[in-house]
């Protein structure tokens, strides 16, 4: 089937089967490689994107489903948001073997984007669907914060 | 003998195993740093104008453009050893710390040898350790090159010259030049072959942050690539049917709907199962889960992981092969005062690292290329040259950043190299010579095996009457994780496999028991097992510092203090950072309403750690770790902040095991599959981890693995203290959940 995708702002035709995964449609038809396979059941979270500014699981979303949503990937961020999620990241020195880390940065922003400031507890509810088997948590965390106060400075 | 001793004299009888196979092959000058450019791309040759680098050694590029390019021989996996060699020869370079780049070596095994190993791997924590002074002599080197290039200029002496943040000066004639404006003169020089090495105390920037992770920035926007990322021209993608019991094989296959999926292009039959080659993951997926495949199961292993426990607790009863033996215990403990006992048992543990297996082979007509997040690379290469068909020194192994590892990818029958290679070979004896990707499915990884094995414990010691311990006995029963391999010759020595009994038969307490006795029931089952982020000791720290709090609340005795009685002056490393950590952690004071401290001590690859868990009891009955503290003597410490990095990761990844993970088997099939029901410690649960450095001038040890053995009995015995109960099973789920 064919399909018109609209990721990072342009539209992509794309040639798939209604039931692949949007995540293998990204990494191979688009050549998206910063989104990752990690577990193919919406467990860990390193294929998560962005659906209409939503943080989504892309390993089990069938391309058949996304419409004419605005997908949006590591590859297609920007804005004050973005750039202090990635410095924080950076500065924090959060990564270890960084496989998980482009969905980490993807839910983190979705979460600083609707929560700018967020407690704890808001970090825990929006990175808990997030794995990092290196568990860079306590800097994920501490980078989220620092993310914060980098936008609002 | 230490336990990574004994572990590296292992892997370097390995080097027997490839030696013969793996000589005789050498890099092109122009091809020695122009391997894979990890982060960069695998078809982006890393080293632009490599003919006008100054290429003193196989360790160190300098270009005109003042760029550093530090030459790796181990992989990065997440474990901070590109920054980690690179802060060493930068230090003695003296370079600036901004113009570094660091890129993955060829697979050179002349060159890039583990020197603890004599083959290129990387494991053990040995990755600093072997390199240690390699790299300052490689930095040392480059730097007096550069000296006597500008001496040669500037027709002053050596002597006067000074280098500081990748500058050669002479002060007296105010005259200075970067290292870019000297690479080509000093790449005209003879290398000096002895060359001092700086004191510590000259150190800039080893011990500080100033060396940031070199591999952070594209880890944080994407644009690292990991195996999973190669693309190439033509690659198609396999999955592998294996088999559903360990030890059968593929009697016969029926692939007539697997063939009918779009995107399927073939299907072959290879050593290690039945390979669904396509255009895409998603057809080889689905090709695969069409696939019908019959398999000759009889020589297989069919017993579940609750008939191996029950076998290994009737072993238990029984003497095995002595580990370490002194004084007379039996005797000290039939005249204790108080004689204690207990049973531990320790379950199948997968490594689950977040980016699954993958490889990507390419049989050429004149050689072969693998691309692996390859921890044995000589192994690899030789594992992959025989499927290939080729000689080793036709195979180029590109090491790739991983997404993890934690053992896994250290396999003696190099797994995921010898399934690509296979696949690649046979569509290659079918005309088709494309790359081809192997990539594992997350279920493929928790149910391929290649465990932490399971071990049965069983301990027994006596106290005297002033709560002194006088006599310890400790049984090991579970498998050899290298029993079978081509390794077993070099490894298992009197019967012994030291991994089996690390921190166990060199138990810190002994000298000061007067009775200790150590033994070994090695087992055999049809589970392929492996070493797991640190371990022997992921079990017996746990056994040694559970049952040692055991004793203690039996003597009634504070856990720190008789710690510290039962450690003589031999063990001041052990008892500084236990000092450290109890006094950081406030032992001795009451903790917050509702909660526990407990404390564990372990020492593990050449470095010292200290924990204490602050612990309370959740709704659920399992224990909530708010904080650990911990401090850690691993020598003189390169990189503190990743350090502290290590000890929280390894603190995350053996705490998730503990508190959740069981590779359960049934009747010889894994039930457990996924993230699901192979729990990973999500940040919810994650504690806050305060790391306290010792100050050492000792040559640097690993830490990469010596975070994870003391949290799980950290968290046990503060469990216990606020329970009363101890958990001798694990993970803790299964004891306080009957999950």
């Amino acid at each position: 089937m064919q399909y018109e995708l609209r990721v990072n702002g342009e539209t992509h035709s794309v040639e798939a089967e209604p039931d692949t995964p949007l995540l293998w449609v990204l990494r191979e038809e688009l050549g998206l490689s910063g989104t990752k396979f990690g577990c193919g059941i919406a467990q860990c979270g390193a294929c998560t994107v962005h659906l209409a500014d939503r943080p989504v699981r892309s390993c089990v979303l069938p391309v058949e489903y996304v419409g004419e949503k605005e997908i949006r990937t590591i590859e297609g961020l920007e804005g004050p948001v973005a750039d202090a999620v990635r410095d924080a990241w950076v500065e924090t020195q959060v990564a270890q073997c960084g496989y998980c880390q482009s969905g980490q940065v993807m839910s983190a922003i979705a979460l600083l984007e609707q929560i700018p400031t967020p407690s704890d507890d808001d970090i825990d509810r929006a990175m808990n669907g997030n794995i990092c088997r290196c568990a860079t948590y306590p800097r994920i965390r501490r980078a989220i914060h620092a993310a914060a106060e980098g936008v609002k400075s | 003998m230490s336990a990574s001793t004994s572990r590296r004299d292992f892997l370097r009888g390995g080097l027997a195993f490839g030696a013969g196979l793996v000589v005789g092959f050498h890099w092109s000058r122009g091809h020695l740093a122009a391997s894979t450019g990890a982060g960069l791309g695998p078809m982006v040759p890393s080293s632009h104008a490599i003919g006008d680098a100054f290429a003193p050694n196989a360790f160190v590029r300098i270009g005109s453009d003042d760029i550093v390019r530090v030459v790796s021989k181990h992989i990065e996996f997440g474990q901070g050893t590109y920054t980690g060699l690179a802060t060493i020869l930068a230090e003695e370079l003296d370079a600036d710390w901004t113009t570094i780049r660091v890129e993955s070596s060829a697979s050179d095994t002349a060159r890039y040898a583990n020197l603890a190993f004599g083959q290129m791997g990387t494991g053990g924590s040995t990755a600093i350790p072997n390199s240690w002074m390699q790299f300052r002599q490689a930095g040392a080197t480059a730097r007096a090159l550069l000296v006597a290039a500008a001496a040669d200029a500037w027709d002053v002496s050596a002597s006067e010259i000074s280098v500081s943040q990748g500058v050669v000066s002479h002060a007296a004639s105010g005259r200075s030049a970067r290292f870019g404006e000297l690479a080509d003169r000093a790449g005209q020089l003879e290398p000096p072959t002895d060359v001092a090495v700086k004191d510590p105390s000259e150190f800039t920037l080893i011990g500080t942050d100033t060396a940031r992770r070199v591999d952070i920035p594209a880890k944080s926007d994407g644009t690292a690539i990991f195996t999973a990322d190669i693309q190439l021209p033509g690659m198609t993608t396999a999955l592998l049917a294996r088999p559903p019991r360990f030890g059968a094989t593929v009697a016969s296959f029926d692939a007539t709907d697997t063939r009918k999926v779009p995107g399927v292009v073939d299907v072959v039959e290879v050593p290690r199962g039945v390979a669904v080659v396509a255009e895409s993951f998603w057809a080889a997926k689905k090709g695969r889960d069409a696939l019908r495949v019959t398999w000759n199961e009889r020589a297989a292993e069919w017993r579940g992981s609750d008939d191996i426990a029950r076998e290994y607790r009737a072993l238990a009863q029984h003497r095995g092969m002595k580990v370490a033996r002194h004084g007379d215990p039996e005797t000290a403990i039939d005249g204790a005062t108080q004689v204690l006992e207990a049973e531990f048992e320790f379950p199948f543990l997968a490594h689950a690292p977040m980016e699954p297996l993958d490889a990507v082979a390419h049989l050429r007509e004149d050689g072969a290329d693998l691309w692996a997040g390859s921890q044995l690379q000589t192994l690899d290469q030789t594992v992959a040259a025989a499927a290939f068909g080729l000689p080793p020194e036709k195979v180029a192994v590109h090491t790739m950043l991983a997404g993890g590892s934690f053992g896994r990818r250290a396999t003696p029958d190099g797994d995921v190299a010898s399934e690509a290679a296979s696949i690649a070979k046979a569509l290659a004896d079918q005309g088709k010579r494309n790359p081809v990707k192997v990539m594992w499915t997350r279920e493929d990884d928790v149910r391929g095996g290649r465990y932490r094995p399971m071990y049965i414990h069983r301990l027994r010691a006596g106290l005297d009457a002033s709560g002194g311990i006088v006599g310890w006995q400790h049984r090991i029963v579970g498998q050899s994780v290298q029993r079978g391999t081509p390794f077993e010759a070099f490894l298992v020595r009197n019967g012994i496999d030291n991994t089996s009994v690390e921190g166990a038969g060199n138990l810190a307490y002994a000298p000061k028991i007067s009775g200790f006795d150590v033994d070994l029931v090695t087992t055999q089952t049809g589970i392929p097992v492996l070493w797991w982020r640190s371990v022997g000791h992921t079990h017996t720290a746990y056994t040694t510092e559970v049952f040692f709090d055991e004793l203690a609340r039996a003597a009634g005795r504070d856990p720190v203090e008789m710690r510290l009685a039962m450690l003589d002056e031999a063990h001041a490393r052990h008892r500084a950072v236990l000092e450290l950590a109890a006094d950081k952690a406030g032992w001795g004071t009451d903790p917050p309403a509702g909660r526990a401290r407990g404390v564990a001590l372990h020492e593990s690859f050449g470095s010292f750690i200290a924990q204490i868990a602050e612990v309370s009891l959740g709704d659920d009955g399992m224990p909530r770790v708010h904080k650990v503290v911990c401090a850690v003597d691993c020598g003189i410490a390169i990189n503190p902040d990743n350090i502290r990095a290590q000890i929280e990761g390894g603190i995350g990844y053996g705490l998730g095991a503990a508190l959740f993970d069981e590779v359960v088997i049934e009747s010889g099939r894994v039930v457990t599959s996924n993230f699901h029901d192979y729990r990973s410690l999500r940040i919810h649960e994650m504690p806050a981890v305060e790391v306290h450095i010792v100050a050492s001038g000792e040559a640097p040890t690993g830490i990469g693995e010596p975070g994870v053995p003391p949290i799980a009995p950290a968290v046990a015995n503060a469990h216990a203290a606020l329970t009363g109960t101890v958990v001798r099973r694990l993970p803790f789920s299964r004891s306080l959940q009957g999950a």
